[in-house]
């Protein structure tokens, strides 16, 4: 009988990418919709639904920042696990290299994402 | 009346052979056996066996799916022998191979130790949690408690699970999904108090993260025992640990 | 006397596994809809650079948010983001602990559809907040 390994560090990990797949799936299609779609082409919403001052005034106000940043990092940090065990699954198990990969980008992208989002000011 | 003989069907059945002593690698061998209807892939094995080439080798025991020793790739599914039937596969020819994702001990048979050695190592019995002596009396439990663990007892080791687990086939040091579910019912057993020792294998690097919830386990399972239910449930309880063990008193596992 | 172990166990290979079932294919089309997970939270931080930059910067984003190419990937970013959605709740009945109601075990079709149920409502409360503050 051999006796239980070392513990696991990915519930980290795990929790993000659980927290990042759960906000794309509630809310993840209409966003695209949104910012892609309908107010590109002005459809249901008006055209200059993401005008500048608009925009700049809700990436200023403290609840826009937090649901810009949650959603941003959240996604990244979904995809980026997602796709380090899909990496593993079709045959690539880079170990550090395919973890730094994945998740050191999640986690450019979560610094960036919060840089800008202070650089845009309150 | 027709003639009997006239009216036999015949069905090829592919085998997946190897033989250590003589194959460097298994290779296909096709046999033509006749059946009726009510024939199962088994019954056509123990034919091939009996009348056809006596050197073919697979485990069976019970012909009635309970004691889970000839689950098989049948079909490229994992499968019960006993449980699946050759005229579903007529008029066409039905592969039979190993279970996949572990060794080839020699033609059907696989390579099960490292499935028994995990099993021990989840301490697969009742852990008292407050043991009684013979004057006390029975362990109680009332059916809402029983209703909680029930489905995952009804797991008959017959490793299905781990033949649909893609992540037990890429690392074998995974727990993987049967394990799991034989855990969790202990775990959830309101009379065993053994969750704590148990947990240490759940939160393991070879525990329950490397599970990515492809739910294929679940759907070959012969019993409905649910195995990536176990194994999902059980990452909600390793993370809360994870992340609660330094403000929970006990320190949550230990 | 001592004979040789005639034991030579045989490890069959996982190249490919992924193809030899209809189901794990299925499985490696919703793990890859993480790309397009991906690619939309790049076009939105590229977005909060173009906005942190100012007005002309970020009205060029917007311009290049209108370009029929810009318009056709984000109609494939909708379609995988939704078959995420989808596969998200799908998997759902298995990863939860049961839930139980008036004595009985809800069934896994229930516990998908109140998912993509509530899915639905945040995705419309989303769309109302908008167009309530930007009418």
């Amino acid at each position: 009988m051999k006796p239980a390994g070392k513990r696991s560090n990915a519930p980290i990990f795990w929790s993000l990418f659980g927290a990042g797949g759960m906000l794309a799936a509630l809310i993840g299609p209409m966003l695209v919709f949104i910012t892609g779609i309908a107010v590109p082409l002005g459809l249901v919403l008006p055209a200059d639904a993401m005008s500048y001052p608009r925009m700049l005034a809700f990436a200023q106000h403290w609840i826009g920042k937090g649901f810009l940043f949650a959603v941003v990092a959240l996604f990244l940090w979904h995809a980026g696990h997602r796709i380090y065990h899909s990496l593993h699954d079709i045959g690539i198990h880079a170990g550090m290299g395919a973890r730094l990969a994945c998740y050191g980008l999640a986690m450019l992208g979560t610094v960036l994402a919060a840089w800008w989002l202070l650089a845009i000011g309150f | 009346m027709a003639d009997v003989a006239e009216t036999r069907k015949f069905i090829e059945i592919e085998v997946l052979r190897y033989r250590p002593e003589q194959d460097s690698e298994p290779f296909l061998q096709i046999f033509e056996v006749p059946f009726t209807d009510d024939m199962s892939v088994l019954q056509g094995l123990q034919y091939i066996k009996d009348y056809l080439d006596g050197s073919l080798s697979f485990r069976w025991s019970c012909r009635m799916a309970i004691c889970g020793s000839c689950g098989m790739m049948i079909d490229g599914k994992p499968r019960l022998s006993c449980k699946t039937f050759l005229r579903d596969f007529h008029p066409g020819r039905v592969r039979v191979e190993a279970l996949a994702h572990f060794p080839i001990e020699r033609d059907l048979v696989i390579v099960m130790d490292d499935f028994i050695d995990k099993l021990e190592s989840i301490k697969p019995y009742i852990i008292a949690k407050e043991p009684r002596t013979l004057e006390q009396g029975e362990y109680l439990q009332t059916p809402a408690e029983r209703d909680v663990y029930e489905q995952f007892s009804s797991c008959i080791n017959c490793l299905l699970c781990y033949a649909a687990c893609p992540q037990y086939g890429l690392n074998p040091e995974f727990v993987g999904p049967g394990i799991m579910a034989l855990l969790h019912r202990y775990n959830v057993d309101s009379r065993d108090g053994g969750a704590a020792q148990r947990m240490d294998v759940v939160n393991a690097e070879e525990g329950v993260f490397n599970c990515t919830a492809v739910g294929y386990c679940s759907e070959v399972c012969p019993k409905h025992v649910d195995p990536a239910n176990a194994v999902n449930q059980n990452k909600t309880l390793s993370a809360k640990d994870y992340f609660l063990r330094f403000v929970t008193p006990k320190g949550g596992a230990r | 006397m001592n004979t040789p172990n005639p034991r030579r166990p045989y490890v069959r290979p996982m190249a490919g596994w992924w193809r030899r079932n209809p189901f794990f294919v299925e499985y490696m089309v919703h793990e890859g809809t993480a790309l397009f997970v991906a690619a939309y939270a790049i076009v939105l931080l590229v977005g909060l650079l173009r906005l942190a930059q100012g007005e002309a910067a970020w009205n060029g984003w917007l311009d290049a948010l209108k370009s029929p190419l810009s318009v056709a990937f984000h109609l494939i970013l909708l379609a995988a983001i939704a078959y995420h959605c989808w596969t998200w709740f799908r998997i759902m009945p298995k990863t939860m602990p049961p839930i139980v109601v008036r004595g009985k075990r809800l069934p896994p079709g229930a516990i998908t559809g109140c998912g993509l149920a509530v899915a639905a409502v945040a995705s419309l409360v989303l769309l109302g907040l908008v167009w309530g503050m930007t009418r």
